[in-house]
């Protein structure tokens, strides 16, 4: 069907999209209804004023109806077309389709660039992992010390016998090794993060927003200086304008959502107040709840947006929905979080999930890490209900992460420090009872 | 004195720990740790068997490989391929090089022993 009779067909599909009948649409766009009959079935053609007054009644931009609009749309359902021959999609059929089914059209369009940009980034991470000299070179790095921690730890086990002298240098060598391992994966795990920052192409809204809030340092000076809403909103709008960080409109409305939320908080739990409280009490999230008569959650965000130098030192936070998707990392050194795919399930996060508003304490420890000891707060609270005031609440849960220096907290009641991971991936745990997947540090790697 | 076998590794820690393996199984072991002048010091050792690294400074594994593949003189001479890359691509090539056998980094002691005692039979 040639293009310039595509017209009516679009004029036809929109009329009865908008449920006007045929002398209704005539009658107001000056026009006998014969004579849009004739247009409708592409027996006439049409164009000038009366493409525009058409368009005008149907409430739809002139250009969607003319025959120049929907090249581009065109343009791509061909090269959808060509990019899967086998399929033996109609050649001579693409403008007849892209008429008659416009959403359609638009659908599989939509489809087909969105597949066309996921290639690209498969292809670059596949060349990335093939070609990128530094990563290769810093897997090479851990492989060899992992092989000299490997072969040295198995004479130490294989000779229990040893000579005293033979054992101590191989222990120091182990030990040696050890730190290397620890420094060669950090710097690996720094190298792939900060790939990722300066990667729009591989960002997802979630990480522009966290590359956005670590900028900050998670905390908004603006915000904390507002003393009504109307004010934060003000901030808000100045904090967001002209922020080059947030690429996407998605990314922008979790921001939006965020400093929502952060200056809720802040109104509730102004900084002054809590930062006294830290400095006389501490950062237990549990005990400035109680002595500041503010929520626990609320406590948690608001130590993870206190400045470094407001007394409660280095402090981590983590957030998931109820399906346990992180929402919100705000990482901590020594505590891994992944950059993709589901955490470590033993985090007290996830257990919070399953026991709502009851708060968790439990000093953890990272084995796939330097093995520095936390001291996590964790809680599920109920933070909204879906329309029926009568359905469930649906939750999140908060952790807070402290650091802990010196050995684990002992005497009675305490105990011991929870081994969990960053997640199974990179896990070397081989018997853990939460482990969904193998380990790409036992699997053969 | 057992079998000779020449240790070509840049890996300080790796090549203490095969080296004390190899001398309590019984093997003369003598090291190597550069790529470049690799060959010459097969040459100088005229070991039974060469345990040789992909990835050394100056020269790679495949390439040492290579040239011992083409001089008669150790055209024959068992070949034990050590490297941390173990896609098939690598195997292969490694194979197609002519290594005797092809172990990925990290492994065990017991497979670099059970290797050597397959290719050089006492």
């Amino acid at each position: 069907m040639p293009q310039r009779q595509l017209v009516g067909q679009r004029i036809r599909e929109r009329r009865i999209g908008a449920g006007l009948r045929q002398a209704e649409l005539a009658r107001r766009a000056g026009i006998s209804p014969s004579y849009l009959n004739l247009i409708e079935h592409n027996r006439r053609r049409i164009g000038g004023k009366l493409l525009l007054d058409i368009a005008r009644v149907l409430g739809v931009e002139p250009t969607t109806l003319s025959e120049g609009a929907e090249a581009a749309l065109l343009d791509v359902l061909r090269e959808a077309r060509a990019a899967d021959p086998a399929a033996a999609a109609e050649a001579g059929a693409v403008q007849d389709f892209a008429g008659r089914f416009p959403g359609w059209a638009r659908l599989l369009a939509a489809r087909h660039r969105r597949a066309a940009e996921l290639e690209h980034i498969v292809e670059t991470l596949t060349d990335r992992l093939t070609h990128d000299p530094h990563l290769a070179a810093s897997l090479h790095e851990m492989l060899s010390t992992v092989t000299a921690i490997r072969a040295t730890a198995g004479i130490l086990a294989d000779n229990p016998d040893l000579e005293p002298e033979w054992r101590g240098r191989f222990h120091r060598n182990i030990n040696e090794d050890s730190a290397r391992l620890a420094n060669s994966s950090e710097a690996l795990v720094s190298y792939l993060d900060a790939a990722g920052e300066t990667d729009a192409a591989l960002s997802s809204p979630q990480e522009e927003l966290e590359v956005f809030l670590d900028a900050r340092e998670h905390h908004f000076a603006e915000l904390e200086a507002a003393r009504d809403p109307a004010a934060g909103a003000e901030a808000i709008a100045a904090v967001l304008a002209g922020q080059e960080r947030l690429h996407s409109a998605s990314a922008r409305a979790m921001a939006r959502a965020h400093l929502e939320r952060y200056l809720a908080d802040a109104l509730t739990l102004p900084m002054r107040p809590l930062e006294r409280a830290v400095a006389r009490l501490g950062a237990d999230p549990a005990v400035l709840s109680r002595e500041l008569g503010t929520d626990m959650t609320t406590v948690m965000r608001r130590l993870a947006a206190l400045r470094a130098a407001g007394g409660a030192g280095p402090v981590g936070l983590v957030s998931c929905d109820a399906s346990g998707t992180l929402i919100l990392r705000k990482p901590i050194r020594g505590f891994g979080l992944p950059r993709f795919g589901a955490a470590c399930p033993l985090w007290p996060l996830f257990q919070a999930l399953s026991r709502p508003l009851s708060p968790i304490r439990q000093v953890v420890r990272q084995s796939a890490r330097d093995g520095g000891l936390f001291m996590t707060y964790a809680i599920a609270q109920p933070f909204a209900r879906r329309d029926d005031p009568l359905s469930d609440p649906l939750y999140e849960a908060h952790m807070l992460m402290l650091p802990l220096d010196g050995p684990p907290p002992q005497g009675e009641g305490a105990r011991a420090p929870l081994e969990l991971g960053v997640n199974c991936r990179i896990c070397p745990r081989e018997n853990c009872a939460g482990r969904r997947e193998p380990s790409i540090l036992t699997d053969g790697f | 004195m057992g079998k000779h076998v020449l240790v070509i590794e840049d890996e300080p820690n790796i090549i203490e720990a095969i080296s004390f393996i190899l001398m309590r199984d019984g093997w003369a072991v003598h090291t190597h740790s550069n790529g470049n002048d690799a060959v010459a010091a097969v040459a100088a050792h005229d070991p039974d068997l060469v345990i040789l690294d992909v990835m050394l400074p100056g020269r790679s594994g495949y390439d040492i490989l290579t040239d011992l593949r083409a001089a008669p003189a150790t055209r024959d001479l068992p070949v034990l391929m050590l490297t941390a890359r173990g896609q098939a691509k690598d195997r292969e090539l490694a194979e197609r090089l002519g290594a005797s056998r092809f172990m990925t980094k990290p492994f065990s002691n017991a497979e670099v022993l059970e290797a050597l005692r397959d290719l050089v039979p006492s």
